[in-house]
Order: C-alpha cells, then sequence, then structure tokens
C-alpha cells in the first residue's frame, strides 16, 4: 500500500468543475469505478476521487470544488506534488453486453474513463444547469437533460445500466434497473477499511463501502426492501 | 516500538501495513455485536478530525472464533482491545481472550469522563479485569478529567501493566451551510494534530504518577511528535488519525525518529525516555510488553 506524490501537470476548468491533472507515473488507473485517494494540501484527511481520465502519461480527476479540501485540491498548480493512493474498492464489471452510462451532477466523474474501457457506449447524463453540463463533453455519445428534467427521462429498457450520481438519482434508477451496477459514495478518512467513516447499509447491515464497494449491485438495494445503501440502517 | 491506535487500522484489510508495526492492536471489541453509529460518522475539523463510530464490531464470541486466528498468521503480537458497559463486561471479555496464546496484550478502553469520579470507575473496570486475566493489561484512559496522574495511579493500584494514554477528546463540527452537527451523532472523539498537547500532557502526568510503562498516542505524525512522547515518558507510541492519509508512516516515523534522536544527542530514541523531566537521575525505562 503505497502512496505516490504525483506532479500536477494542470487544472482544467470545465464549467464550475476543475479536471485536475496528474503526471502519472508509476500509478495504475485501475477498473473504471475504483477511487484514489488525493491528499489535498493542507488538510488532515485524503479525499476520496474516482478517476475520470487515463492516459500513458496522465490520471485525471473532475472534481466540483465545494469544501475546503476539494478546493485545496484544485488550487494546486505545476510545480506541486499531491500524494495519491490507489486504486483503491471495487470497480465496475466490465463483462456487460449493452452498457448504458447513467451519470448525474459530479457523479458523472469514472463515466469518461468507463466509456473508454467500455468501447464508447451511449450514455444518459444530468446536470442542475447548464453551466454544470459543459462537463458532458467528457462523456462520449452522451445524451444531456438539464433540472427541471431528470435523467431517468432517459432509461432505456434492455441496457445493462451502469450509474454513478446522487443518492436519489441512484435509488431512482435502481428502482427502474435492478440488475444496475450503481457507484455510492460516502465520506472517507483512509479508502483502505481502516476508519469505518464510510459505512452505509449494504444488505441490511452497515458496512464499509470502501471494502464493499464503491460500485455495488442495484438489486441489493431496491427501495422498500431494507437492503440498500440505507443511512438508516444503525444500531 | 510503534503500534496503532485502536480503531485507526483494520490488519485484515491492510496486513502489510499491520506488519509495519511492532505490534497490532484491535478496534475495540464489545461484549455483542454492534452495527455502530449511524453516518455521517467522520468529519475533518481544522487542526484535526472527529469520529462517532460506535464501536462497530462483531462481538466477541465472533471475533475469538473467527477474527483471532487469522490476525495471528500475521505474525505480529496482537493487543486486543476490548470495552463495555460495565465492569462485568469488561470481566466476560478478559475471560474469553485469557487462554488464548495468539493475544499478547489486553487494552481496556476505558473512557468515561462523564462519570462523577473517573478515578473510581478506573478501579472499578481495571480490577475486575485484573481478575479474570493473567495477560497484561493496559489501561486507555481519557485525558478528558480532572488529573489524569490520579487516574494513571488508581489503574496501577488496581493492577494494570501499563497505560495507553490518551483517548479522543469531545468535539462538535458544524456544517458551513445548516450549522447543524456534521455527524450524525453530534458530538465525536477528537483525534490528529489538535490532540496532540493533550496527549503528551498527559504522558507527562502519568510518568510522574506512576511506574507503569506508557503507550503515548495522541496527534503523532512525524518523528519529531514520537520523541517528544517519549521524552514526556512514553516507552512506546502509537499512530492513529496518521494512518488514514498515511498508511506507510509506520516506516516513515520509524526512520525519522531515528534522525531526530541521533541530531539530539541521543545514542537510540529510548535514550531520551523522561528527557522532558530533567530526572537525575532518570526513572528507569520499563518496556512495554
Amino acid at each position: 500500500m503505497r502512496r505516490e506524490l504525483l506532479d500536477v501537470v494542470r487544472v482544467d476548468e470545465i464549467g464550475p468543475y476543475r479536471l485536475l491533472r496528474l503526471r502519472r507515473r508509476r500509478v495504475e488507473s485501475g477498473i473504471p469505478g475504483q477511487f484514489f485517494m488525493l491528499s489535498p494540501p493542507g488538510r488532515l484527511l485524503p479525499r476520496p476521487m474516482s478517476l475520470c481520465l487515463a492516459t500513458r502519461s496522465e490520471l485525471g480527476f473532475l472534481i466540483d470544488p465545494v469544501g475546503p479540501g476539494t478546493q485545496a485540491l484544485v488550487s494546486a498548480g505545476r510545480g506541486d506534488r499531491l500524494p495519491v493512493l490507489g486504486p483503491l474498492g471495487n470497480g465496475f464489471r466490465l463483462d456487460v453486453e449493452r452498457p448504458l452510462l447513467v451519470g448525474g451532477g459530479i457523479g458523472i466523474a469514472p463515466l469518461p474513463y468507463l466509456s473508454e474501457r467500455l468501447g464508447h457506449p451511449p450514455a444518459v447524463l444530468g446536470f442542475r444547469t447548464e453551466e454544470h453540463a459543459e462537463a458532458a463533453a467528457l462523456v462520449a455519445n452522451a445524451e444531456v437533460v438539464v433540472e427541471p428534467r431528470l435523467v431517468t427521462e432517459l432509461l432505456r429498457p434492455g441496457h445493462d445500466v451502469l450509474a454513478c450520481g446522487p443518492e436519489p438519482m441512484l435509488r431512482a434508477v435502481a428502482g427502474l434497473a435492478p440488475r444496475a451496477q450503481l457507484a455510492w459514495e460516502a465520506p472517507m478518512a483512509c479508502g483502505y477499511g481502516a476508519c469505518y467513516g464510510c459505512a452505509v447499509g449494504i444488505g441490511g447491515e452497515l458496512r464499509r463501502l470502501c471494502v464493499e464497494g464503491p460500485v455495488l449491485s442495484g438489486h441489493v438495494l431496491v427501495p422498500g426492501t431494507g437492503t440498500g445503501p440505507d443511512r438508516s440502517v444503525a444500531a | 516500538m510503534i503500534l496503532n491506535a485502536s480503531g485507526c487500522l483494520d490488519a485484515l484489510a491492510a496486513p502489510e501495513v499491520a506488519r509495519s508495526l511492532d505490534a497490532y492492536v484491535t478496534k475495540t471489541v464489545t461484549p455483542l455485536p454492534r452495527q455502530g453509529n449511524e453516518p455521517v460518522r467522520i468529519a475533518e475539523t481544522g487542526a484535526g478530525m472527529l469520529n462517532s463510530i460506535g464501536l462497530a464490531n462483531a462481538g466477541i464470541d465472533r471475533f475469538a472464533a473467527d477474527v483471532l486466528p487469522r490476525l495471528a498468521e500475521l505474525g505480529v503480537p496482537i493487543w486486543v482491545s476490548v470495552g463495555g458497559f460495565s465492569a462485568q463486561d469488561y470481566a466476560r471479555l478478559c475471560a474469553v481472550l485469557d487462554g488464548r496464546d495468539e493475544v499478547a496484550v489486553i487494552e481496556l478502553n476505558v473512557s468515561c469522563p462523564n462519570v462523577a469520579s473517573p478515578e473510581e470507575e478506573v478501579v472499578a473496570i481495571v480490577s475486575t479485569a485484573r481478575a479474570a486475566t493473567s495477560k497484561p493489561l493496559y489501561a486507555k484512559l481519557s485525558p478528558a478529567v480532572p488529573e489524569v496522574g490520579a487516574a494513571a495511579g488508581a489503574a496501577a493500584r488496581a493492577g494494570a501493566d501499563g497505560l495507553t494514554l490518551v483517548n479522543t477528546i469531545r468535539g462538535l463540527a458544524l456544517d458551513e451551510r445548516t450549522l447543524e452537527p456534521k455527524l450524525a451523532s453530534g458530538p465525536g472523539g477528537l483525534s490528529g494534530p489538535a490532540l496532540r498537547p493533550v496527549a503528551l500532557a498527559a504522558v507527562f502526568a502519568a510518568h510522574r504518577a506512576t511506574e507503569l510503562p506508557i503507550v503515548g498516542v495522541g496527534g503523532i505524525e512525524t518523528g519529531r511528535h514520537a520523541l517528544e512522547a517519549i521524552a514526556a515518558g512514553a516507552a512506546a507510541f502509537a499512530l492513529g488519525t496518521v494512518l488514514f492519509a498515511d498508511p506507510e508512516a509506520p516506516v516513515r516515523v520509524r526512520d525519522e525518529l531515528e534522525g531526530e534522536a541521533a541530531a539530539l544527542g541521543f545514542e537510540t530514541p529510548l535514550a531520551a525516555y523522561g528527557a522532558a523531566h530533567g530526572e537525575h537521575p532518570p526513572k528507569p525505562l520499563r518496556q512495554v510488553a
């Protein structure tokens, strides 16, 4: 379990989001949906980020700079080096016949890399505003909706759904496509099973998302069964 | 001697990190299985971290049957942290572990800052546990008491073989926008850099109050921090919050500690033992189990 210090290549603006591009060195890109712990300068704890783009020389992370950690990450510039640990967790299963990628907001972060690995299948993306929707350019073959329209309007039967987005979106997707693969997020201090901070309800028990996920199968969390990542499951 | 703080490393999830330690301390085991607290469970603060995990664990029976044999395969001495809600809980936990060769030390998670008399609580738990096992017993104490030295002395008289200092102290963080607590449980345990001077003061006080060996815990991130814990009276130290960001911290801190000690003219890090007290002659070093 090694952290690598990666050089910041640059930070691109994509609407309100930022694409943090790091010199890759020896770091494996892993399976789409896996994540990395990125240590923001001056902060105590690293932040979990799924990989957005992988080229031969770079790893790219799409970040919504909404808090002190994410703001510190995107404030890094050329000459800065960031500690990076990963890839961690369980990514998407790629043995799917008719993939459909579904993303909402900053949850589209893992989809560009996923799309590339799956040969650019169709994607449906939803965003809060037109400005946020600029990030759709990162995903090939994407159909885009902006609120008040919801991405679930674009779901089509007969597809293998691979989704990442806010919790209400994932629950709605799971309701429509119970076999969907869903990438969840939770606050994490470590990303490798040490802190127990990322516990969510899985199979009726509070379990660590970093160990069990972050990609989980939709059928374990259909609303009403009480078995999904369910914040109401607690001692 | 470098350990992890209880609850800051899962040796089965990260065995190579556990093997970089001189002993592995388990997450606290309770008599019954516990799911732990509702999320959100963690939050970063200005100079530390809050957690409210709620002692999530499989319970002593499953721990003893399934987890302990797998931990033993790591080849690192195993310290089992136990916690309960009454002195009898601790007795039962210690009785189960007493006959297990895999267990090097039992650490009693004694952290009840809100009881009327912390010393009486420590005495009740340690003496009851003492009667239930001949294993080395370390009492992990809260620094949130009027006199840590008095609690340390109480643990010594009740039969503890050593002390782990300190556990987290209570803190609260509020959401930037809603001003509601960030953690679902409200307050949580504060760890990290903010805890370091608190831990140092507790080790300093306990070293004066007792002859027991002390494991220093609280905000140690670098070799310098470890050296200060040793100077205050710790014969060993544990890494906690730093492990979350840096799984290689044990290796790094061990290297840094050698360098920091040498830079100040100490032949070994433990040659600085008690140096903060200016003792002439110094207290003899009590090696940790």
